[in-house]
């Protein structure tokens, strides 16, 4: 039965749906997988075998009463753990958070739940959703199944290693700054980050409220589909969400690429990139051309500007919102006799490095005489991205570029120093700033055997096209079908 | 950009953190670098653009301010360190009757 927990999702679903096997089958298989390799890769911050086998015989009680089934009825999946979800626990990452049982699941989730999945787990993130490598997790570090002394990439580094280690054919994300992107790359893997908006973010433990967004990881783009239909559409509990029919997207087989305007940013192409990835991306763009696409240069010309703005944006808004976390309502509580020492003292304690250098970073740039120079010439200069990519958008249907400057690096890599590790973000971080959607998917390998990630930009609202061009491109390469020889 | 450790206690405070004198010094060293760094965004002219307003600002729907269903006390309160009387408990907020 073991092979079963290398199915894709789309496969899964067919053989479900077949009887070739029960969701108690495959849900056992991803288990035992999990039972096997978690303990090296280590994506996982709970599994729940009991839950998950109990939703499982609920799906196969519910398959054999027949008549009109949900979509996803007896599918595994995995969740980030910044997701809340009844009956499990969800920590962020964080001590502040260790232990605490949610008394409501995300919106997100609930549709998923809905749809029939059965939820294996909790996966490991960077605290708060704070790091580009799963080293900011208060608990432990995720390893990459293509090199266990690599990091998976982050923060939904636990989602992307589980998928691409097989032990589980899909998991949810949340993207702020790349976080869905940049690991899915990490890890060769297709990952999605919706539109702003798109999905609703209720039951999101927030980090950045006008950056943050929940995706997808899966195998292919065909599987991200499958669960991007079911989780996105308006829901009232989000006021961000947006007031739209829910996505019916619908891959066409053998598609051709005839009309597609790729455009191709050269500041994206930067000194320092590894060249193995320049020419990785070079080379799968020369694919979208031979699929019948035409590619042209295009400008976006603030891209340098996105690291600065974001890293004032998301720790402002970050300071705003980790402000809840007080010793008062729920989590971690340092006693203290005095009611402010007891607050500071608690976040003190619970909080880890990085969370609080993005409080106190956040807390300056908003600060009285700091404001206009810091947070509001951020959000001026956030404007400015958005029109490159309006622009851009005038010329092209989407905009292909690199998830990351580089593979997956190695643990530990980048010491202690912040800034070596924000630059990780850089060319994932403009798509959040500009609330357009981002695909990112494996575009082949480096020559230490780490897989390279390309993403495609697409206009607001459109992840079809994306997940239609890369649908195409997975039709006739096999880059998203490698798995990984972890021991 | 050059932050002194007096004004790493300042925003410490602000941010309600308890940091070691060895964590003030880090923090002073590392949030400098950074806004070394963000200061590049001064290089530009913003002189008439907006503030960034989202996306879906012009969407931006109104509803109706209809009190809904709410989660019930007890089910709130289970995940907090301290309750008493239904309610969170937290040390004295007002001075009267606190040892100074």
């Amino acid at each position: 039965m073991s092979d079963l927990s290398s199915l894709s999702v789309t496969a899964a679903l067919i053989g479900l749906a077949r009887g070739d096997f029960t969701s108690r089958d495959l849900t056992h298989a991803c288990l035992a997988a999990i039972l096997k390799h978690d303990p090296e890769l280590r994506c996982f911050l709970a599994a729940e075998p009991e839950m998950a086998l109990a939703a499982a015989d609920a799906a196969d009680a519910r398959r054999r009463k027949g008549g009109d089934l949900p979509p996803l009825l007896g599918l595994p999946i995995a969740v980030k753990d910044v997701l809340a979800v009844e009956g499990m626990t969800a920590t962020a990452g964080s001590r502040i958070l260790s232990g605490f049982q949610p008394p409501y699941t995300a919106t997100a989730v609930r549709r998923l739940l809905d749809a029939g999945v059965v939820i294996l787990g909790k996966t490991n993130t960077d605290e708060f959703a704070m790091g580009s490598s799963t080293e900011n997790s208060a608990f432990f570090t995720t390893h990459n199944p293509w090199n266990t002394e690599r990091v998976p990439g982050g923060s939904s580094g636990g989602s992307a290693a589980a998928v691409a280690a097989r032990l589980t054919p899909a998991a949810l994300g949340s993207d702020t700054g790349g976080s869905v992107r940049q690991p899915a790359s990490f890890c060769g893997v297709t990952g999605l980050k919706p539109t702003y908006g798109r999905v609703s973010r209720y039951g999101l433990i927030a980090y950045g409220s006008s950056l943050d967004t929940v995706g997808v990881l899966a195998r292919g783009a065909e599987d991200v589909t499958a669960l991007f239909n079911v989780m996105a559409g308006h829901d009232p509990l989000d006021a961000t969400s947006a007031d739209r029919p829910a996505p019916d997207v619908r891959l066409s087989a053998g598609a051709t690429l005839k009309g597609l305007r790729v455009g191709v940013p050269e500041e994206y192409f930067i000194e320092g990139i590894q060249p193995e990835v320049e020419e990785r991306v070079r080379a799968a763009i020369e694919e979208l051309k031979t699929l019948g696409a035409t590619v042209q240069p295009v400008n976006l010309p603030h891209t340098k500007y996105a690291l600065p703005v974001y890293y004032l944006i998301a720790p402002a808004e970050a300071s705003a919102n980790l402000a809840r976390f007080d010793g008062v309502r729920y989590g971690l509580r340092v006693e203290n006799e005095d009611v402010i020492e007891m607050f500071k003292d608690t976040r003190g304690a619970g909080f880890g490095p990085e969370v609080i250098r993005r409080i106190m970073l956040g807390t300056y740039a908003l600060s009285a005489g700091y404001y206009d120079a810091y947070y509001g010439q951020a959000q001026k200069v956030r404007t400015l991205i958005a029109r490159d990519f309006l622009a851009a958008f005038e010329q092209v249907d989407v905009i292909a570029a690199p998830v990351a400057p580089t593979t997956a690096f190695k643990i530990g890599g980048h010491g202690d120093d912040p800034l070596a590790m924000y630059l990780e973000d850089v060319f994932t971080l403009p798509a959040n700033l500009a609330g357009v959607p981002g695909l990112a998917f494996p575009v082949g390998f480096d020559a230490a055997g780490l897989p390279v990630g390309m993403q495609l930009m697409g206009r607001h609202f459109e992840e079809e096209t994306l997940l239609q061009v890369a649908h195409a491109y997975q039709q006739t390469t096999d880059w998203h079908t490698r798995v990984p020889e972890h021991k | 950009m050059s932050l002194t450790r007096e004004d790493v206690q300042h925003i410490a405070h602000l941010a309600r953190l308890t940091l070691t004198e060895e964590e003030l010094e880090r923090y002073r060293e590392q949030l400098s670098s950074i806004l070394e760094h963000v200061a590049r965004l001064q290089e530009l002219d913003t002189t008439d653009v907006p503030p960034y307003s989202g996306a879906l600002a012009a969407a931006m729907p109104l509803r109706p301010d209809e009190p809904g269903k709410t989660l019930p006390t007890q089910t709130l309160l289970r995940a907090a360190p301290d309750t008493a009387a239904d309610q969170f408990r937290v040390p004295p907020i007002l001075d009267e009757g606190r040892d100074e």
